[in-house]
């Protein structure tokens, strides 16, 4: 037995030893080398253009499927379910009250509840806000399982061409990723590691930036992240903040391959803590300690003394505090504003139909989010770097926060919210139902000349 | 995720809220899909705390009334035909219905239905007449703590004098709807629904 086997066993050994360099040697050249040098022979962007012809297909039979048995198909409306009356509480009772009796427009009428009522109603139907914590809904197929609505409708052609879909993406892709993002990530760390041996000066911060970009960029091909930079001449420079609006991690990897930055947050145990451990030796970024992040005043202070140094790198920071879907822009924390520096916004928009970047924290840990994200097809996005903002005279941190979310909403045609994005976790202040409280008890009691007059 | 619920409901339910509410087929298929997202326990059905997670309706001071409103007597789950019921009230009224089917009775949209789904947001005990009391609390959630106690009685006391023609001291629905006869109700207690 043992001696019929062991030809075979060379042979397989074989095989499998050929197969392994000519893979490596693949990865080797078309994507380590290109990334570490910082040139691209332009695969991905071919990838990208192939991939929308097949979606268009795929749409175009899912459409005819659903004709031929004349059922109906589910179309998210863009426009939303329904169309909302933008007027006040103000305008609305006047022109009740004008309409129901001839009485002063100052008075309590029992009509009055209609407009709460259907205010409420409205919200229960659609609302701004529950809405920006899940996954944005697709207007066409991407032959993922995940964003599928339709599944009655797929004739076996699209069926075939989805489990051909799902073969590439988890036999070949996957793998080749995960090869990838690990090669990045241990690169990195020991690098990093290497360069924070040297003494601090102009050597060691060339080296770190250049260490810092190679390993990035890979992870970037790690992702097949295809993304699209506008306006460099405004990227950050030393001594400044950068603020961009989040969507995931992954909005890290996106900034941090094309420009150097320091990184802000809190120090994590495991992979991600020895990762974050290492970086920090090769260049200053800004970890604290799980019991410092409350200490607003002592962040606010390590934040000020990094900019004020401008041999420094410029500080990345996300204000929104938490990752929104891509389609909006919550409200932004004031703590970055109050400190006296330049500010660059930076929009990122995802482009949805290549694979979703939303992560959706209470749905899916961090794992299955990685893996979600080298399973889909591409990251596409743009990243807009817009003219640097300062504060101006008379302005307050909260309205300069204000300023910046509103020109980052506008380039990346977000829609522009005031709400906390920490309503994806917490309840509403009650303080927002004392303002309509009150509101609504001026227009009934009108002002204090009014009633005495009466 | 919120976009694989439209291949939960059947095609015959579909038909029979069709029937019921008056909504089109897609206006279905998409309220079932807002159904399902605010569903977080994913049970089918919807508790006070998933009408409470939405942040504007949380700010409103008739909220929890509203909420309320969904509800049948005594239960806390509501399910998709009984939200659908509730959502049909504020359906437009349009005028080529009104002829269609005599015999199935008043639709859920009808300037009347509208008025009583208003009456019931009054009526705190659902015993079908607004006494003096409950027109207190339902203003004092309107006005919060910004109007003092003796301006609201006297508000209340004016509005039940005015309405009250069988001198009883409270409101019943038809001295609700006499009060309101005039008030365009059908606009302003209507949503429009996309198609």
């Amino acid at each position: 037995m043992g001696l019929f086997v062991s030809p075979f066993n060379n042979l397989l050994c074989m095989l499998l030893g050929i197969s392994f360099t000519v893979w490596f040697t693949l990865l080797l050249v078309f994507i380590i080398v290109p990334a570490v040098f910082g040139v691209s022979f332009g695969i991905r962007r071919l990838y990208m253009k192939s991939l929308l012809k097949v979606f268009e297909w795929a749409t175009l039979r899912i459409e005819r499927g659903a004709k031929e048995k004349n059922h109906h198909l589910y179309k998210p409306n863009a426009n939303g379910i329904i169309a909302k009356e933008p007027t006040s509480l103000e305008e609305e009772l006047k022109e009740i009250r004008r309409s129901g009796s001839s009485r002063d427009l100052n008075e309590f009428a029992m009509s009055d509840i209609f407009y709460f009522c259907r205010r409420g109603v409205e919200s229960i139907v659609d609302d701004e806000v529950t809405k920006r914590f899940t996954a944005e809904e697709l207007e066409s197929w991407n032959l993922l399982t995940r964003s599928n609505y339709n599944v009655q409708h797929i004739s076996t052609r699209l069926t075939v061409l989805w489990g051909l879909g799902v073969v590439i993406r988890y036999c070949f892709l996957l793998p080749l990723r995960l090869t990838l993002a690990i090669t990045g990530v241990t690169l990195l760390v020991v690098f990093t590691t290497i360069i924070g041996f040297l003494p601090n000066g102009r050597m060691k911060n060339f080296l770190s930036e250049k260490v810092h970009l190679m390993c990035y960029r890979i992870c970037v091909r790690a992702l097949t992240a295809i993304i699209t930079y506008h306006h460099s001449e405004n990227k950050p420079k030393n001594g400044g903040i950068c603020v961009a609006n989040h969507t995931s991690p992954i909005d890290v990897i996106i900034l941090a391959s094309d420009g150097c930055y320091a990184m802000v947050g809190q120090i994590h145990g495991g992979l991600m803590g020895v990762i974050q451990r290492s970086m920090v030796k090769a260049c200053p970024h800004i970890w604290f300690e799980r019991s410092e992040v409350k200490d607003r005043h002592l962040v606010a202070k390590r934040l000020s003394d990094h900019v004020e140094d401008k041999s420094k790198l410029p500080i990345l920071i996300f204000p929104e505090g938490t990752c929104i879907n891509n389609t909006s822009v919550m409200m932004f924390k004031k703590g970055s504003f109050e400190i006296a520096s330049t500010i660059y916004p930076v929009a990122i928009k995802y482009d949805p139909r290549f694979g979703d970047a939303f992560w959706n924290s209470s749905k899916f840990g961090m794992v299955n989010y990685l893996l979600h994200m080298m399973s889909s097809w591409a990251i596409v996005c743009s990243v807009w770097y817009l003219p640097p903002m300062n504060r101006q005279e008379g302005e307050d941190a909260v309205q300069f926060a204000n300023r910046v979310k509103a020109a980052i909403a506008r380039q990346g045609g977000l829609v522009d919210l005031l709400w906390d994005g920490g309503l994806k976790r917490s309840k509403v202040k009650e303080t927002f139902k004392e303002e309509q409280q009150k509101l609504y008890s001026r227009i009934l009691v009108g002002t204090h000349e009014d009633r005495s007059r009466s | 995720m919120g976009s694989r619920a439209s291949s939960l409901l059947r095609e015959e339910d579909i038909e029979e809220i069709k029937k019921e509410t008056g909504f089109s087929h897609s206006q279905i298929t998409r309220l079932y899909s807002r159904f399902h997202s605010l569903d977080k326990g994913e049970n089918g059905a919807l508790s006070r705390e998933d009408f409470q997670r939405i942040p504007e309706l949380a700010i409103n001071p008739l909220g929890d009334r509203i909420i309320n409103a969904f509800f049948p007597e005594g239960e806390d789950q509501v399910n998709f035909r009984g939200f659908m019921r509730t959502l049909a009230h504020f359906r437009p009224v349009e005028d080529n219905e009104k002829n269609k089917d005599p015999s199935a009775g008043e639709p859920l949209n009808s300037r009347n239905n509208k008025l009583l789904f208003a009456f019931r947001l009054y009526d705190l005990d659902r015993d079908d007449k607004i006494s003096r009391d409950e027109l207190l609390q339902v203003l004092r959630m309107m006005v919060g703590v910004n109007i003092s106690d003796e301006q609201l009685g006297s508000i209340a006391d004016r509005t039940i004098q005015e309405a009250d023609t069988n001198g009883d001291m409270c409101i019943s629905f038809s001295e609700f709807i006499k009060v309101l006869e005039k008030v365009d109700v059908e606009q302003k207690m209507s949503i429009r629904f996309l198609h």
